[in-house]
């Protein structure tokens, strides 16, 4: 099935969330090793290069899983607790949210004296707000950003195995076997 | 890498001629009419511009007692612009300026020397990344007197050369990029 049902995932779901793990998981350790690469490296240029391109594709695919989130049935949450389902739900919503700033305060580092972001020659990502000192601002929130969104994904994965080694459910399977 | 600034301006009209009465100048730096800009070769290739956009300064001045003229400038590191968001921030990080840790640099001149009429060699203390070291650099200056809206004005330029690492800033831009030039252009308003 490629469409969601309210007991599973269609593939379109599935694909998504896969491809989004792997992105954001090389999007973290991309950004923690480039910003170690010093002058001479040379992938200096190239990693920053990459990690901005990427950003931004990853942000396209954040908003068409998003798109396609709203025009699904949402799976129920498979535990009987209420508060449990609510705690998930919620858990969802802020991955989608710290991915959305992650995008947001990595194109004001970019962007902030102006300049576009090159999307691996294919299109340029023109600049908006410019301002005093915004890339150092940005930076700093995208560091943190990104070290919540990790945080956050590492609960969510030992939610998942939970699900599956203690509860016994399908919370797991059901994100990998398409409905 | 920043900072120079320097020299500093002074002119005066003050018909006093005590050494301690040359006239207190304040930089136009309301008009912008004052640049601390900087150069360093990129890769030996080329030369990058930039400069520090906020700083303050004062001096003192007096045609008739040059010798007397003194200037201090402090410069706001974070203020560092080369045009590229990217690399001010690098240049504002622990790799270079650590701004949060040395947010000014600061010259304090402690002589000046005429070596001619427009002319004078300005010797100070320059405190940069931490670290504060004794310079001194050939300033000259372009003019002085009244500008139409009621005011005197003087203006210097001074230029020096500094070595990054003497100031602790050590990361590795290769053989052609180890000083950085400093270029100080300064008008001051008559107090």
């Amino acid at each position: 099935m490629i469409r969601n049902t309210s007991t599973g995932y269609g593939t379109v779901a599935i694909a998504l969330h896969w491809l989004m793990a792997i992105a954001v998981f090389g999007m973290f350790g991309l950004g923690l090793y480039m910003v170690e690469l010093t002058y001479y490296d040379s992938w200096y240029r190239g990693s920053l290069e990459l990690h901005k391109a990427a950003g931004i594709l990853l942000a396209l695919v954040w908003l068409l899983r998003l798109v396609w989130r709203l025009l699904n049935t949402t799976p129920d949450g498979l535990s009987h607790k209420p508060v449990e389902n609510l705690a998930a739900h919620l858990a969802h919503l802020a991955l989608y949210a710290l991915l959305a700033g992650l995008f947001v305060s990595g194109y004001l580092i970019s962007t902030a004296d102006g300049l576009g972001i090159e999307v691996f020659g294919w299109f340029e990502l023109p600049a908006t707000l410019t301002g005093d000192n915004q890339e150092d601002l940005a930076g700093e929130i995208h560091e943190i950003l990104a070290w919540l969104l990790m945080g956050l994904v590492g609960v969510h994965m030992l939610a998942a195995l939970k699900h599956h080694f203690i509860n016994k459910d399908q919370t797991l399977t059901r994100m990998i076997k398409p409905e | 890498m920043k900072k120079l600034l320097l020299a500093a301006a002074f002119s005066t009209a003050a018909l006093t001629s005590g050494f301690a009465n040359a006239a207190d100048y304040q930089v136009d730096i309301k008009g912008a009419h004052a640049f601390v800009n900087f150069k360093i070769q990129h890769l030996g290739y080329s030369w990058l511009t930039g400069r520090f956009n906020k700083f303050d300064g004062q001096f003192q001045w007096d045609a008739n007692k040059p010798e007397a003229s003194s200037i201090e400038v402090t410069i706001n590191t974070a203020s560092i612009d080369s045009n590229h968001a990217e690399r001010d921030k690098h240049l504002r990080g622990g790799d270079f300026l650590d701004v949060k840790k040395y947010p000014t640099a600061t010259f304090k001149s402690t002589s000046y020397k005429p070596t001619g009429k427009k002319a004078g060699v300005l010797a100070g203390d320059l405190t940069l990344h931490g670290v504060t070291k004794r310079i001194s650099f050939p300033v000259t200056q372009l003019g002085e007197g009244k500008d139409p809206w009621g005011g005197y004005r003087a203006g210097f330029t001074g230029t020096t050369k500094l070595k990054m690492s003497d100031y602790g800033i050590d990361y590795n831009l290769g053989p052609a990029s180890t000083h950085v030039e400093m270029e100080l252009h300064i008008e001051g308003i008559r107090q």
